[in-house]
């Protein structure tokens, strides 16, 4: 099995939203809807600050609770990874899956009628290449790779650097971090 | 007490599936993968904003699909910032201009645009300014412009006979910086800035926001630097993005930033931490600098600027620590309190005493490709140039300066009459400046604009000319200074839509229509820049390729050890001190004058740049609109429980002299301190023709009533205005 993650680094993430605009672009994905966002949390009080930018999506979790609890089965793992994809020809629109994120990362009902989000880009992944938001970010504050590959930038990252998930206490095991 | 604050910034991803069809359907057919059917690419430079980063154009199936950064490209490292990567929502905008628009009469006396053919319009607009030649002469035709594109219209007023022009880009942005760098080192900071940030150990960002505004190497070079653990000292009143990055923020008092300067001058030379072989080498007037910011002492100046004076030591210790590879970032936008110049001059010389301007990891120098000119007959020599607009004004100004030249177009007897504006919303570029505006349609004799958009400023038009955008265009090569020269390529990826036109072919068809035939011999822009690429060892042919050529470097990137440099400033030397200040009667070395206090019941207007958006150019593309469809007013907590305020509230602002805003949507927060509010500037669009953004947010440029201009420029300082609150407000729904 392949776990793919997303490291990102709050160090240098500055919030632009190229991620963003760069998804919708690649994916096509219909006006007014994003699979990806932008989170910024400042904390403290003047002048005693801290902000951090966060990139969020879907966590393509180890234990994706959407695909568990998803009836028809349209949600699914691809090929041999962690990637979870919805199959819109099996998708009902009936939402369970939205119930089941810990992430509101399915949010996205596309207007065809299907539950859509972030597919960590299958399809240029499939080609080796960086999904379209960590390609696209000015100051590479994204990084895409393989955890189950102890060389991969991705696992150096986590081993030399402090890092965050999101909601650990879900059980969902997300997988995408944040570098802090 | 710890208080948090929690922005999903992208807030429409709710907004969306609440509008989503609620319906249940059973099974619908996916759509293919992105990038399966037939795709192919063009070379393109981004015109998103003047950065002008070279990128490649995705088509697939003939439909635009995506735009991305070409990996050769030092202006944007292979990747494109928020506004390139939104650029297909520039091609695919609705509201676009589709065809030649006139001004016309009805019957009953009211004023309208009427469509006419590109015929109708270019005859009116030569016929008119033939007349303007005839009866007052060439140079009263006057250009106000912007942007890449605007080279083919200086080319034609130039064959015409007119060198005047003046670009907001100048006095009301980056002129200051570069008359005071000019000034003091003989050169200007240039675009993209030349700062070495990639290598610096050291960078002082003063009211510079990078992050917030995405020039992209600018953006980039600043992430390297975090990565490296360099020092980042930023001097903000405001929370920014850099500042949140920094180890150092220094929450100045807002207007007081000369005062800092002086001071870490007067560290510097105080405690011997100067590099003095640099500066016996390279500088002039050393002495009278160092008796000048000798009263400039931390503890005095922290009393103006709120800086503590540890702090203010310890800051000037840090940049002598990693000299010469510290940055005291010149920023960009410098048309603040009116003594901009000076300021900017300030900032050149911290850069000197600590050695760093043309050092490895302060500033590098650019060089560009030694591209011939295709040969075309010499231009006429004008009888009078742009300052003979406005005499005796701004002796150091190296440009137009707009705010001049606007007012010097007011009234039968005003010197310029005709105008040919190109890529510049004048109405919310130039603060305050409606009336003016208003004044100057009504006398001139002819002013055409030429835009992509319907911007405000095309309602002031005789004539609107719709270019079409850089997707669907030839322009010039870019050629800017960089680390290595470069060239490269933007060319259309679309045929133009609807019935707009290349630059190239209405600055040739007007040209044409005045005679001016033998300035124009190329049939297609592209035959003139495949002659200037022969000349240089590449061709059409091979940019349409590979989009970007960069070529060896013919001289080095920094001074060489102990190097004999000639300065471009009369004594050939770093001016610390500078005679030729003195003898226009100026402050031959930078002086503190405090800012003007705040009125009670007032806030300082503090503006500045959000990633989505360049100015309100961007506005309305329906990508970025998406992502950031409006501004906020930043509002500390205790300003907000005062007036009872709360994130979502929809406020108006006035400025003391009566101007009232549209009504801005309010987010409280720590991150701006409770003297001052903030805004990203663009918003507030009053042209009903730009659908999506006309009426969201609040312009800033329209509440600013005090504006400072530049004594040795003509800048426009926009930083010394106050607002207050509308009482009455409306609660968001």
């Amino acid at each position: 099995m392949t776990r793919f993650a997303m490291v990102i680094d709050t160090r240098t993430c500055i919030g632009c939203g190229d991620c963003v605009v760069a998804c919708k672009t690649e994916n096509k994905v219909p006006a007014g809807l994003n699979r990806d966002w932008i989170v910024e949390a400042t904390s403290g009080t003047y002048p005693n600050l801290k902000t951090e930018f966060r990139s969020e999506r879907c966590n393509h979790c180890s234990n994706p609770t959407c695909v568990t609890l998803c009836p028809t089965g349209a949600s699914h793992l691809w090929q041999d990874s962690n990637i979870v994809l919805v199959d819109a020809d099996k998708c009902t629109g009936c939402k369970a899956c939205i119930a089941a994120c810990p992430y509101d990362a399915r949010l996205v009902m596309h207007p065809d009628g299907y539950v859509d989000k972030c597919t960590f880009c299958h399809h240029r992944v499939e080609k080796g290449l960086d999904p379209a938001c960590v390609s696209s970010c000015p100051t590479r504050c994204m990084h895409f790779g393989d955890l189950d590959d102890p060389g991969s930038e991705v696992s150096r990252l986590l081993a030399t650097r402090s890092w965050k998930v999101l909601s650990p206490e879900t059980g969902n095991e997300p997988n995408v971090y944040y570098l802090t | 007490m710890k208080r948090r604050e929690f922005i999903r910034v992208s807030s429409l991803l709710g907004a969306g599936a609440a509008v989503a069809p609620s319906f249940m359907l059973s099974g619908c057919a996916a759509k293919p993968l992105p990038g399966s059917g037939a795709v192919t690419s063009t070379p393109t430079v981004c015109d998103m904003c003047f950065w002008k980063c070279a990128g490649h154009v995705y088509r697939e199936n003939g439909e635009i699909w995506k735009i991305t950064g070409n990996p050769d490209d030092l202006h944007s490292g292979g990747r494109l910032c928020t506004r390139g990567t939104g650029g297909p929502g520039a091609y695919l905008d609705p509201d676009r201009l589709k065809q030649p628009l006139m001004r016309v009469t009805d019957a009953d006396g009211r004023q309208r645009f009427q469509e006419v053919t590109w015929d109708v319009a270019l005859d009116f607009i030569a016929d008119k300014m033939r007349g303007i030649a005839e009866t007052v002469g060439p140079e009263r035709m006057l250009m106000l412009h912007h942007g890449s594109g605007s080279r083919h219209f200086v080319h034609l007023l130039r064959a015409y006979g007119s060198n005047s022009r003046a670009e907001p880009a100048f006095a009301q942005c980056r002129g200051p910086r570069d008359v005071g760098f000019r000034l003091t080192v003989g050169e200007s900071v240039s675009s993209p800035e030349r700062t070495d940030m990639a290598n610096a150990r050291c960078i002082v960002f003063l009211g510079c926001h990078i992050g917030e505004n995405l020039h992209n190497a600018q953006v980039q070079t600043m992430a390297e630097a975090i990565n490296r653990n360099a020092t980042l000292i930023t001097v903000d009143p405001r929370f920014s993005v850099p500042a949140g990055k920094s180890q150092y923020w220094l929450p100045i008092k807002p207007g007081t930033d000369m005062a800092l300067l002086l001071s870490w001058m007067n560290v510097l030379i105080d405690e011997g931490l100067c590099d003095q072989d640099y500066i016996e080498r390279y500088t002039v007037g050393f002495e009278q600098l160092a008796a000048h910011v000798r009263p400039y002492t931390p503890e005095w100046v922290y009393l103006e600027t709120g800086i503590k004076p540890d702090v203010i030591r310890e800051t000037a210790r840090e940049m002598a620590k990693a000299a010469p590879a510290t940055v005291v970032h010149p920023g960009r936008h410098a048309t603040w309190y009116g003594d901009d110049t000076q300021r900017s001059r300030a900032v050149a010389i911290l850069n000197a005493l600590l050695g760093s301007w043309n050092r490895k990891g302060g500033f590098y120098i650019p060089e560009s490709v030694d591209l011939p000119e295709y040969p075309l007959p010499d231009y006429p020599t004008p009888k009078a140039q742009t300052a003979d607009a406005y005499p005796g004004k701004w002796p150091f100004a190296s440009q137009g300066v707009t705010n001049g030249a606007i007012e010097a177009s007011i009234g039968e007897d005003a010197f310029f009459k005709g105008w040919l504006v190109y890529g510049t919303n004048l109405p919310q570029s130039v603060p305050n400046v409606e009336e003016k505006l208003k004044a100057a349609a009504n006398t001139l004799d002819l002013l055409v604009v030429v835009e992509t958009m319907p911007s405000e400023m095309t309602g002031y038009a005789d004539v609107i000319l719709p270019e079409c955008t850089y997707l669907e265009r030839y322009d010039d090569l870019r050629n800017s200074g960089e680390r290595e020269p470069s060239l490269a390529l933007r060319m259309p990826a679309f045929e133009p839509r609807y019935d707009s036109k290349p630059g190239w072919w209405i600055a040739k068809q007007l040209g044409s229509r005045l005679g001016l035939d033998e300035y124009f011999p190329w049939q297609d822009y592209s035959e003139k820049l495949d002659w200037q690429l022969k000349q240089v060892g590449s061709s059409l042919e091979e940019m349409q390729r590979i989009g970007v050529k960069n070529f060896p470097r013919q001289s080095p990137l920094y001074f060489r050890p102990g190097e004999r440099v000639q300065f471009r400033t009369p004594s050939r030397k770093i001016e610390l001190y500078s005679k030729q200040l003195a003898d226009q009667g100026f402050d031959p070395m930078p002086v503190y004058t405090p800012p003007d206090p705040v009125p009670n019941g007032y806030y300082r207007l503090n503006y500045g740049r959000m990633p989505a958006h360049t100015f309100g150019k961007t506005t309305n593309n329906p990508l970025l609109f998406e992502l950031t469809p409006e501004n906020q007013l930043w509002v500390n907590p205790l300003v907000a429980s005062q007036w009872s305020l709360s994130s979502g509230d929809y406020v108006r602002l006035a400025s003391p002299a009566g101007a009232i805003s549209n009504p801005v949507r309010v987010r409280v927060t720590e991150r701006i301190g409770p003297d001052s509010v903030f805004m990203a500037h663009g918003f507030g669009h009053k042209s009903k023709r730009l659908r999506l953004t006309a009426g969201v947010g609040a312009d800033d440029a329209g509440l600013m009533s005090n504006i400072k201009i530049d004594p040795l420029m003509g800048g426009t300082g926009m930083r010394a205005n106050f607002v207050t609150f509308v009482q009455q407000r409306a609660k968001s729904s």
